[in-house]
């Protein structure tokens, strides 16, 4: 398989504090990706750096074969690398349809050089809300929904900009057993469209059960990359999650 | 509504507007409704940066007030008719919206509101000492007693100030119901958000100072003919940058509608205020009904009545409910 995302040698800081450092990793085209870690091991700051949020001092992010490297977080989306946050950020104003509306808009129609017509806009977003579940909430605001309503949102604005290239910052946090089933099927379907999925989860058992591999971070640094079930009996990521 | 009908309407309005003034007979009214519509134009221009993007800005007496004296520079190098000026006007203000845009966009919140209150500063400082248009002397515009066909000159700068008004509401709506607009609010929700959607932030956030800024500079370019003598306390007056925030603040910030009601209903209440008690009270005057509104209707009037039409929690009113078989309708 190609490699869909290649990471080379990152590194950022933020002052004094050093977040990434050398990190290197490389993601194949249609692989679904655990990325986990403890707090403040940089798996947000990383993902930040890959999307454009954040400008890395060091290495290069390569996408679909091209560099990103002075691209700006839009262009990426554009490109085709789409991104949830770790704590949802709806925007508030706008109805979820809207909101599906916006990356139609600006990150499919931008790629495809051609605007799309807005019946062509209104049949995605049905189809969008429809796959996630909220079609009859299509005309509400994003304050109305619940909590896992608001993580399939953010899902859904995400699979709008029709990524090749999927990162779901803790995409589960907060939620109960069966909401965090309803999204592992909702990535497990995207993945299945040919989608790459990069999940970052600190709920084990979801990550175990959709990584097909493993990647760890402490402290800024890889310390562990394969197979999930070789990398949990890794000594040293059982020293970074249970300590010495 | 089709924006060819919606220009239409707001032309028919304009038309009854003006024949209204005319048929009352008496010039005041011409003054003070002139006032009221610059308000329209100014209240109109700053929503499309600070209601649509959420970007607050101090500095609108500044645009207004390089409008106003690039007229006066024009003039005094070869006078032209009050159309160009607005034209030059608009388009002095609006490259330095946009230079304004490209040095303090990357700040947010009190910050872009402090650096649009400097750039006032500064360009208020340029304009004293400035001989050419007149510095911190001032500059005298004579203009003509009467004009054909209107008879008097105010009519002819109100008949302007009105097409401008007209304008600046077609731009305002036609902004609201395009993509720029859904993606001008994206950025007063959330740019990182908006960012990691496609949206490019900061090209649109410059289109919006462009916008605004070139409204604000012809809203001001007739002012020196219909004050007569333009000076730098009068061009940059604290009155122009508070009402600009002010008018959609008290109509609500989310559609064109609002600062047209809160340009309309404060710029009136002013009018009457300056003949019955004094012009001093004007600013007064805004800070009650400000106070009173934030209290009352936090969303401004349209605020009120979407709350009063559709018996939703305060804080959902004003906003956009788009319905997904006709993305362009609003309800």
């Amino acid at each position: 398989m190609s490699a869909m995302l290649h990471v080379d040698g990152l590194g950022k800081r933020f002052g004094g504090f050093v977040a990434l450092e050398g990190i290197s990793l490389s993601v194949a085209a249609g692989e679904r990706l655990g990325l986990i870690g403890p707090n403040g091991s940089g798996k947000s700051t990383l993902v930040n750096c890959i999307c454009g949020t954040l400008r890395n001092e060091a290495g290069t992010v390569r996408f679909d074969g091209e560099p990103l490297d002075g691209d700006t977080a839009h262009e990426r989306t554009r490109r085709g690398l789409a991104r949830t946050f770790q704590l949802p950020r709806p925007f508030v104003s706008l109805s979820l349809a809207d909101n599906l509306r916006i990356p139609l808009m600006y990150a499919v129609a931008a790629r495809g050089g051609a605007h799309l017509s807005t019946s062509e806009i209104a049949e995605r977003c049905v189809h969008l809300l429809r796959e996630v579940g909220l079609e009859r909430k299509a005309k509400r605001l994003p304050r109305e929904l619940t909590q896992v309503e608001m993580r399939k949102l953010e899902l859904a604005r995400a699979m709008a900009a029709a990524p090749k290239l999927l990162i779901a910052d803790e995409s589960m946090a907060g939620l109960t057993h069966s909401e965090v089933e309803e999204i592992l099927t909702l990535l497990n379907r995207l993945n299945e469209q040919g989608v790459t999925v990069i999940l970052i989860e600190h709920i084990m058992r979801a990550v175990m059960s959709f990584s097909q591999r493993l990647v760890v971070l402490v402290s800024g640094r890889k310390i562990a990359d394969g197979d999930p079930k070789e990398v949990m009996r890794d000594p040293e990521v059982e020293r970074a999650y249970l300590g010495q | 509504m089709r924006a060819g009908l919606f220009l239409i309407i707001c032309l028919l309005v304009a038309a009854v507007v003006f024949a209204a003034a005319f048929a009352l007979g008496n010039d005041y009214y011409f003054f003070a409704g002139y006032v009221v519509l610059q308000y329209v134009v100014l209240a109109t221009a700053w929503n499309i940066l600070g209601g649509y993007c959420g970007y607050v800005n101090f500095g609108s007496a500044a645009f207004f007030a390089l409008g106003a004296y690039s007229a006066v520079a024009v003039h005094r190098f070869h006078p032209l008719p009050i159309p160009l000026l607005v034209l030059v006007g608009g388009v002095v203000s609006g490259l330095v919206g946009f230079g304004m845009g490209y040095l303090t966009l990357r700040l947010r919140g009190a910050f872009f509101a402090i650096a649009t209150l400097a750039l006032a500063v500064v360009l208020q400082t340029l304009v004293v000492n400035w001989g050419y248009v007149g510095g911190s002397r001032g500059a005298y515009i004579i203009r003509p007693e009467a004009i054909a066909p209107f008879g008097s000159y105010i009519r002819y700068l109100f008949l302007i100030m009105l097409l401008l008004a007209v304008g600046a509401i077609f731009v305002a709506r036609m902004i609201e119901r395009s993509r720029l607009g859904y993606g001008f609010a994206t950025i007063r929700d959330d740019e990182l958000a908006a960012e990691a959607c496609g949206v490019p932030t900061l090209k649109l956030k410059l289109i919006a100072t462009t916008i605004s800024g070139g409204l604000m500079g012809m809203a001001g370019a007739p002012l020196p003919y219909y004050i007569g003598f333009l000076q730098p306390s009068s061009a940059f007056g604290l009155d122009y940058a508070v009402n600009s925030i002010a008018m959609p603040l008290i109509g609500g910030t989310t559609s064109w509608v609002g600062p047209l009601i809160g340009a309309v209903l404060l710029g009136s209440l002013q009018q009457i205020a300056t003949v019955t008690i004094s012009s001093a009270v004007n600013l007064l005057i805004v800070g009650f009904v400000l106070v009173g509104f934030v209290i009352v209707a936090p969303n401004g009037i349209i605020g009120l009545v979407h709350k009063y039409l559709q018996h939703q929690p305060d804080d959902l009113v004003g906003r956009r409910h788009v319905s997904v078989d006709s993305p362009g309708s609003t309800t």
